[in-house]
Formats: C-alpha cells, sequence, structure tokens
C-alpha cells in the first residue's frame, strides 16, 4: 500500500530550508568533543615550533647567538634571518601592497615582533630552547604616537624604504607616511560648509582594540621532500589565498600545496592576514623534511597578530537651521603599525571607510584618510566589521548626534530629517556607492515604539530635575547602514585576485547531495544556513546535503570568510549553482513525464504536470534517471559549479536603541535595556541570525565599554593576556533584545543581505551615545572609549556632578 | 627532566602514564591521552576552555599539574554521554544554540555539569555567576544561559524507565 504524499506544507517543513529556525548540523561534533582544531592535528614524526620575539619596541638587531639553544637535547634547529634570506623568505608582501618581515631583518620594529624560531621535539622543549637563544640588541627611539610619528625630525621607522617616494597607493609625503587616501568631493564639500547655517566638529579616538578569538592562531605544515608536496594546516579566514601566497612565496607549484582550514575556534578577522609564524612553520617544514607544528600563545596571540582599529578622527557636519545636512568632512590619521599589513581590498587603502556619510541623504562629502608607521604592532584587521566600517559607522553617528545637540533637536528627529527614503533607493551617496534597498524610517519607528521612547525621555527629564538622583540616565540611538558582501571584482581585488565566491554542488544518484564551497566558516554555522538555500533551492531535505569547506584540493576557489560575505556572496553561488542542477533536472522531468518544460510546475520538491497533480517526478526520481538513463544527447549526472562576482555591495542596516544608567558616586555604567532591531534582507535561519547578532553586541560591549590596548612611550603593551585585556563574562554582558524588519536586495539571487558584523558595527556607537547622552544636558558633545567606571568617573568629575 | 608515574582514572577507565612532573594536565589530555575536547585559550585560568572535572571540581586544565591529578577521578568532555546519550547540558545546548564556534563548548559543558551539582534549580543571576569563569566570543551568553536552564529543568524531570 502506498503511503498518502504529504501536502505541499508539511514537505515544505520536512526540507527545513530557508526560514526555518533549523538545528545546527555542526553541534554533534561540538557538544561531544569531536571537533577538529588546529592544535588537535597530529602526525607522524611531528615537530614543534616557537618563537624568539624582541622585547623592544625598536632597535637593531646586534648579534643572535644560538649555540646554548642548539646544544639543548630535543633542539633539532634554530632559524634566523639569515637563514632565511637564501630562500628569499624572510621579508613577504601584505594583504595592503606593503612587505613584512617573517624574522626581523637586523632590525626589530615593535615589541614582540618574530626574531627567530627554535623547532624541537616538544612545545616543552621548543618554550625552554627560545629562552636560551641570546640576542643583543641596540635599542632606537620609538615612535608611539602618529601625530608624533609625522613630524620632521621623527625617527626613521622603515629603514628598508629609505628613499622610497611612491607607496602602494601613491605619493609618499615623510619617512613615516604610508599613504593618504582620498573619496568624495573636497570643492563641494568646502561649498557646502562656506554656505552653511550651521556648523559642528568633533575630534574623536576609536582605540586600538584586538578581535580575541578564543582559539589563537597556529598551523602544522606538512613538506613532503619526495613528492614535493606542501599540506598545511592551518587557522585561516581564507584558504585559497594563503595558498594562492604560499605557492608565490615558496615557488612550489599551486597544485602542489594543499591548505586546509578545519574547524576554527573565532576569526573576527584576525586569521584573514599570513603572520610570519605560518611563514616560519612552513619554511621550517622544508627545511627539515617533517610536520612542524606552532600554535602561539594568548600572550603573543595580543600583542603580535593583528590589531584593529586605532584611528584619529575629525568630523565636521555642515547643516541648515533646522538639522538638514548639507554637507560632511572628515580627516583621519590612521596608525598602520609598523608594517602595513591591514586587511583591506587592494583598491581602499582606508577600506570600504567612505560608507562614513551612514544612512543619511549627505549631498556633499570627502573624506581624508592618511596611514602612519609607527612602532607598533602591525595589523589592522576589519574586525568584525566589512574593512573600516566600523570606524566610519561610528564616526558619522557620533557627528549626527553632536549635531542634534548644538540644535537642540531629539537625536530621533534629527535621523528622521536625514534619513535616505525609501523610494531614494537604490541609492547614490556622495562617496559613489550605490546603496541596494532600504528603508530606514519604519525601523525606527518601529524600535521607538518597542521601548516606549517618548516614556524614556520623559522620565530622563525627571531624574535631571532631582538632584538627588543617585544615578545619570543617557539614551543612545543609532541607525546605521552597513557595506558588505566584498565585493565585485572590478572594484575590490586581494593581490590581484578578484573578490569572487564559489559553490560546487552534487546531487547524488539516490537524491543526497554535497556542496563544497570556496568559503570556511568560524562558527557561522554554514554547514546549516547553506544546506537550507539548497534544500529551498532543489527540493531536497536539508538533512542530507552535505557541506563542505575548508580544503583547497577539494574546494572551488574562494575568497573566503571576512567582511559578512559569505551569505552576501557565497549564499549567491549556492543559489545560482542549484539553480543550474535545477534548469537541468526540470528537462529530465519533462523527458520522464512525457511533456514539455512548460508543461511543468515546480511545487516543493517536485515537477508537476499542470492541471495533473497525481503526475510528477521529485528531485530525487530526477537524480536517479540522471545518472541512469538520462534523455538521450544529455550528459549524465547532476552537478553545478558556479562562480558569483556580485554587481555590488549589499547594504544591510538596523536601528539600535540602548538605556544606561551611571552611578554617579563609581561611574559604574549599568546597561538597562538595550534593543537591535536588523534588517539584514532575506533571513535564512533565525535563530542563527539572533545567535549572530548576540556575540556581535558583545564584542561590541566590550569594545565600547572595557576595551583597550595601552603602551607606554617605550612600546611596552601593557596588558597583553585575558587578566589585563577586557573579555566580557556573563555576569557584565547586558540581556539583549532583537527586532527585525525585512528588506531583501534586489540584485542578490534569494535577497539575503548579510548580518553577523552589524551588531558589532552599529552597538559600538550606540553605547558611546547613551553614555554621551547622560552628560549632553551639562554641554557635553562627546568622550571617548573606552566607557570603563574609571574614565567615567573621571567624567563625571569634570562636570561637576558626582556624588 | 625526570618522569614521575602517575594512575588517573579518565572517564571511568585507569589510566597509569610516566609524566614530567611540570607537564600540565591540558598537555597530559590532550598530547598523551589524545583527548582533545578540553582547548587551550589562554593558560592563565581566564578563559575556562579546558575546564574539566576533578573529583568532584571543576578545575582549569591549563594550569593545574597532571601530576596533581595521581590518584584522582577525572571526567573530561568526552566521558559526558552515557553510552551514546547525551548528558542533559549536551542536550541544551545543542536545542538552545548555545554555540557558535564551539571551542569554548567543552569547558563550558563541564562547568555547567559540575554547577548543577551544586545549584540544581539556579536563577539566570547564579547562573551567570556559577559559570563567569568560562569565556565565550561567539554567543553573546543569552543562549548559553538559556541551555544551562534547559538542563536544569530536564536533569529534575522524574527519571523515567
Amino acid at each position: 500500500m502506498n503511503a498518502p504524499v504529504p501536502n505541499a506544507e508539511a514537505r515544505e517543513i520536512a526540507l527545513a530550508g530557508m526560514g526555518a529556525s533549523r538545528l545546527r548540523k555542526e553541534d554533534a561534533r561540538f557538544i561531544q568533543g569531536k571537533g577538529n582544531y588546529v592544535d588537535d592535528m597530529k602526525m607522524p614524526g611531528m615537530l614543534h615550533m616557537d618563537i624568539v620575539r624582541s622585547p623592544i619596541a625598536h632597535g637593531r638587531i646586534v648579534k643572535i647567538n644560538k649555540e646554548a639553544a642548539l646544544a639543548m637535547p630535543g633542539v633539532h634547529a634554530v632559524l634566523t634571518a639569515e637563514d632565511l634570506k637564501p630562500l628569499k623568505l624572510h621579508w613577504m608582501p601584505t594583504l595592503a601592497g606593503d612587505v613584512a618581515a617573517v624574522l626581523a631583518d637586523e632590525k626589530v620594529h615593535f615589541q614582540m615582533q618574530e626574531v627567530a624560531i627554535v623547532i624541537a621535539d616538544d612545545r616543552y622543549i621548543a618554550a625552554d630552547a627560545i629562552e636560551a637563544v641570546e640576542v643583543e640588541y641596540e635599542e632606537l627611539p620609538v615612535v608611539m604616537d602618529p601625530y608624533e610619528a609625522l613630524q620632521p625630525g621623527a625617527p626613521v621607522i622603515r629603514e628598508d624604504l629609505a628613499g622610497k617616494t611612491e607607496g602602494a597607493h601613491g605619493a609618499r609625503e615623510h619617512h613615516n607616511h604610508i599613504f593618504t587616501w582620498d573619496a568624495g568631493n573636497k570643492a563641494a564639500a568646502d561649498a557646502a560648509f562656506d554656505n552653511a547655517e550651521v556648523t559642528v566638529s568633533q575630534h574623536m579616538y576609536y582605540p586600538r582594540v584586538h578581535p580575541c578569538p578564543l582559539e589563537t592562531c597556529g598551523c602544522v605544515a606538512s613538506f613532503d621532500p619526495i613528492k614535493g608536496d606542501l599540506t598545511t594546516y592551518i587557522t585561516s579566514q581564507a584558504p585559497h589565498v594563503v595558498r594562492t601566497v604560499v605557492s608565490m612565496l615558496s615557488g612550489i607549484p599551486e597544485s602542489k600545496v594543499r591548505i586546509v582550514s578545519p574547524d576554527i575556534g573565532g576569526g573576527f578577522g584576525n586569521k584573514v592576514g599570513i603572520y610570519p609564524g605560518y611563514v616560519c612553520a612552513i619554511v621550517a617544514s622544508i627545511v627539515l623534511g617533517r610536520p612542524v607544528k606552532w600554535v602561539e600563545d594568548r600572550m603573543e596571540n595580543i600583542s603580535s597578530t593583528a590589531f584593529a582599529r586605532d584611528y584619529h578622527m575629525d568630523g565636521e557636519l555642515a547643516a541648515t537651521a533646522d538639522g538638514k545636512i548639507t554637507g560632511l568632512r572628515v580627516n583621519v590619521v590612521a596608525d598602520h603599525g609598523a608594517f602595513d599589513a591591514c586587511a583591506d581590498p587592494t583598491k581602499f587603502p582606508a577600506g570600504m571607510f567612505h560608507i562614513v556619510s551612514g544612512s543619511y541623504d549627505i549631498p556633499a562629502a570627502h573624506a581624508s584618510v592618511k596611514g602612519v608607521y609607527t612602532n607598533k604592532t602591525p595589523g589592522g584587521v576589519a574586525y568584525r566589521c566589512s574593512f573600516r566600517v566600523t570606524e566610519a559607522v561610528y564616526l558619522i553617528e557620533r557627528m549626527v548626534d553632536v549635531l542634534a545637540q548644538k540644535l537642540n533637536i531629539d537625536k530621533a528627529e534629527i535621523r528622521r530629517r536625514n534619513f535616505i527614503q525609501k523610494e531614494q533607493f537604490p541609492y547614490t551617496s556622495a562617496f559613489g556607492f550605490e546603496y541596494d534597498s532600504g528603508d530606514y524610517p519604519t525601523a525606527l519607528e518601529k524600535v521607538l515604539d518597542a521601548v516606549d521612547y517618548k516614556g524614556l525621555r520623559a522620565e530622563q527629564a525627571a531624574k535631571r530635575a532631582d538632584p538627588n538622583s543617585p544615578t545619570l540616565m543617557g539614551i543612545g540611538l543609532v541607525t546605521f547602514t552597513e557595506v558588505v558582501g566584498a565585493g565585485p571584482s572590478k572594484i575590490c581585488d586581494i593581490l590581484g585576485v578578484g573578490m569572487f565566491d564559489s559553490c560546487e554542488i552534487r546531487i547524488h544518484p539516490t537524491g543526497s547531495a554535497i556542496a563544497r564551497m570556496g568559503t570556511i566558516t568560524q562558527g557561522q554555522g554554514h554547514q546549516t544556513t547553506y544546506a537550507q538555500i539548497i534544500a529551498t533551492e532543489l527540493g531536497i531535505e536539508s538533512e542530507v546535503i552535505q557541506v563542505e569547506e575548508g580544503d583547497t584540493s577539494t574546494a572551488p576557489y574562494g575568497l573566503g570568510t571576512y567582511g559578512s560575505r559569505s551569505t552576501p556572496v557565497a549564499g549567491a553561488a549556492i543559489a545560482l549553482a542549484a539553480r543550474k542542477i535545477h534548469a537541468k533536472a526540470k528537462k529530465i522531468a519533462a523527458h520522464m513525464l512525457e511533456v514539455n518544460e512548460a508543461d511543468l510546475d515546480w511545487e516543493v520538491d517536485r515537477f508537476k504536470v499542470k492541471g495533473d497533480d497525481s503526475k510528477f517526478k521529485t528531485m530525487a526520481d530526477v537524480a536517479w534517471q540522471a545518472y541512469h538513463q538520462p534523455p538521450e544527447g544529455m550528459e549524465p549526472g547532476l552537478e553545478a559549479v558556479h562562480y558569483y562576482d556580485p554587481p555590488n555591495f549589499t547594504f544591510p542596516f538596523g536601528i539600535y536603541l540602548a538605556v544606561v544608567d551611571i552611578d554617579r558616586g563609581t561611574g559604574e555604567t549599568k546597561i538597562r535595556r538595550f534593543y537591535a532591531l536588523d534588517d539584514c534582507g532575506t533571513r535564512i535561519n533565525p535563530m542563527i541570525i539572533d545567535g549572530q547578532i548576540h556575540g556581535g553586541l558583545t564584542e561590541g560591549f566590550a569594545v565600547a565599554m572595557g576595551q583597550q590596548m595601552p603602551y607606554d612611550a617605550q612600546g611596552n603593551l601593557l596588558g597583553n593576556t585575558l587578566m589585563d585585556y577586557f573579555l566580557p563574562t556573563m555576569v557584565e554582558t547586558p540581556h539583549w533584545e532583537t527586532d527585525h524588519t525585512v528588506t531583501p536586495s534586489p540584485h542578490h539571487p534569494i535577497g539575503a543581505k548579510g548580518v553577523a558584523e552589524s551588531p558589532h558595527v552599529g552597538s559600538i556607537p550606540t553605547f558611546t551615545s547613551a553614555i554621551v547622552d547622560a552628560f549632553s544636558h551639562l554641554g557635553v558633545t562627546h568622550l571617548d572609549m573606552p566607557h570603563n567606571a574609571l574614565r567615567t568617573w573621571k567624567a563625571l568629575k569634570a562636570n561637576g556632578v558626582n556624588l | 627532566m625526570s618522569k614521575k608515574l602517575i594512575t588517573v582514572t579518565i572517564n571511568g577507565k585507569k589510566e597509569e602514564r610516566a609524566v614530567e612532573p611540570r607537564t600540565l594536565l591540558v598537555h597530559f589530555l590532550r598530547e598523551d591521552l589524545n583527548l582533545t575536547g578540553a582547548h587551550i585559550g589562554c593558560e592563565t585560568s581566564h578563559c575556562g576552555a579546558c575546564t574539566v572535572d576533578v573529583d568532584g571540581e571543576s578545575v582549569k586544565a591549563c594550569t593545574h599539574l597532571a601530576v596533581q591529578c595521581d590518584g584522582s577521578e577525572v571526567l573530561t568532555v568526552e566521558g559526558l554521554a552515557d553510552k551514546g546519550v547525551l548528558h542533559a547540558v549536551q542536550e541544551g545546548f545543542y536545542k538552545e544554540h548555545g554555540l557558535q564556534c564551539g571551542f569554548c563548548t567543552p569547558g563550558m559543558l563541564m562547568r555547567a555539569y559540575r554547577f548543577l551539582q551544586e545549584n540544581s534549580n539556579p536563577t539566570e543571576d547564579e547562573i551567570r555567576h556559577g559559570m563567569s569563569g568560562n569565556l565565550c566570543r561567539c554567543t553573546g551568553y543569552q543562549n548559553i544561559i538559556k541551555s544551562v536552564q534547559y538542563a536544569a529543568k530536564k536533569l529534575q524531570e522524574p527519571v523515567t524507565a
């Protein structure tokens, strides 16, 4: 007896496709301790590498004595720049058009720079041996302030660039100058200011912070001297690009280099770049002909892998007396450390910073960013943001608040007056971005209603009127637009490789499927969400769709996972690969049902003959036919590959509101409420989206309320362990309320825009907005992060309001 | 360095090994016994990714010596499920989306396992404090709290045959 066919709705639920809060496929291994991270890798004959690092920030290497270390039992080699020179591997290109020392070449440029490596039988011996390597330094004057670095007599940081007047991004004005990058129209912006009824300006500093994923960086490199093959397991967000760079550096043909990113314990941009440690482990494996493992410790991670931010920003707005913004000017001095190693698309030395006009219809704008060398760690990663969007959003949101304060207009109202309106999309900003879609006013009103904004303002007014109130109340409001989905190859590339992404789908004869991707998850749940896209496109249950990533020997070439690009770019590649399969499947179904393709309808998981529900072929039926007896003249099999080069970025947006209470006696801040509305277009898995938002908000909370990387004048990093560097625990992390609207991207095959960074980008200025709001009645327009209790207490004291 | 013979019961199985006195418990588990569930995140006891259970207490294995465990009973994430049936805390983390990258998860689970024996019916505030020795960078904690609440509820249900 045939079982009755479930109706379409039941079948759709069984698919667990797009829109379903499907539980994650990847969890089974993680909750049973069967994750497979780089440090879990073991290989026969594997040796361990450790790194000798510079204790000073700037100095000449006078002498390195390896003898004592080499004499230790279990030590196989000690290598310095001198050993790497014959291989031409002592310097390497950075992602930003600069070069960086792999091992310090005669000079150290920042504290904890890599000076030598030791390879030993186990990690304990290696750790003993690095202590035995004697390095003699001649100290040089240290430059830590980027403004001082640009003074005429400032010490020369990069002697290797002596006399070089052209940088990767134009003329160099000074020996510590990297680039000056201009965007927008200066003349138009200047004219707007000349004619303005009102202008405001504000200086602000976005401090240097560290992404600090819980898993540090590391790799296991294994060179086979007989076959000439190199296999490297690596903590990388972009394994294909790593393979290309490793091949270019080593001379090993790319086809003989295999890079595998296994499970990755968080990335947040920290694992995009190529660090000296990776290169050293690979070199050591080539030199010794044995597998070599390197895993950095937490101090090394915080002090030597890529930091983020460190932007000194001046913003200016021109406006009419009723608050309509007519012009924006921005000047930034960006501290990029000792080597320009920012992870930005090649043509954008300041990344996507020109989203700095935000969600507002600003007719004239100009931004100028100056990159500067100092004796700090290089890096400048896009930490949970799309290439410097965090800084841009912070600046414009602060400036709009400053203007609102000057004009005594409510911060919600001034945003209403300046929003790009729904009917203006697609909207081209003064910086040349074409925003794809958006509906800011609807989202704003939804948030204001949800939190009873009027009621909050009334409560605040009552508190301000009460001289005995123990707290200052602040309301932060941010209305941001992100730019993600990097990016269109015509404008975005990394080292000359276009920023497309890719998917290959194979349907097996029995109707299950495998998809291989150019991206790599670091916790975003790709195995689940990607399968859901395929489930919806092809009518195959998510349960039987396998998603594989991270192995360059099997996955199609892709630029990886960072900048919230997985769903906007790779998600589109999946949909389009699936549609190629769908088109072929339809031909096969028509052949099987002996009708024309035009006579078929698609319903959830099957092709049906129009007008006759009893005549249909499921995707599983078609798959079997494709391998068993395809129509005459048709190639057997059911698979497709798609390389997706996006026509444009996507522009998710959000409206965030925070309510804080600041203790007047201690400066401690309680986050009473945080309401986050995000619009990331089509939502694939709401459970996963909410999880990503929670995570991003928590990292934003950490940056705004506690994180900093303080250096002393000698270039010592004061605090490079988790004892000093603030990662919030459950106790201080606020409760998050999430909400959404849905405005699909018109140019994306499924309308999805990407979400994971939005909460980070949007929340940080929201916290500052709330803190400053608590002081705004005292004439305070801005307070720099981090808003820890001491700094806030000082602000209370400075304004005469502490108890 | 001379080695010392230790006997440790790990996930119910007796293991006898010679270790250097300076060997950290987390390295002993990961390198000598191939139990890679406990992870190394900070080496200073702050992140809790290496949390395991030693003689009925949560211990951070990155600052605990293997020789300190001579004669002890150690439970790691690999021993949490019983004959293939997930423990309530494992089920809770799965059902409530209490993890993303999974790196902190084994430590979180082991702490939750012990915490719920210390306090079987905790309030949200008690969970926040009881679990505050474990850091997570991906989840924002809200779902971890829900995961622990799920497990607490499940553990209080009467056992059915």
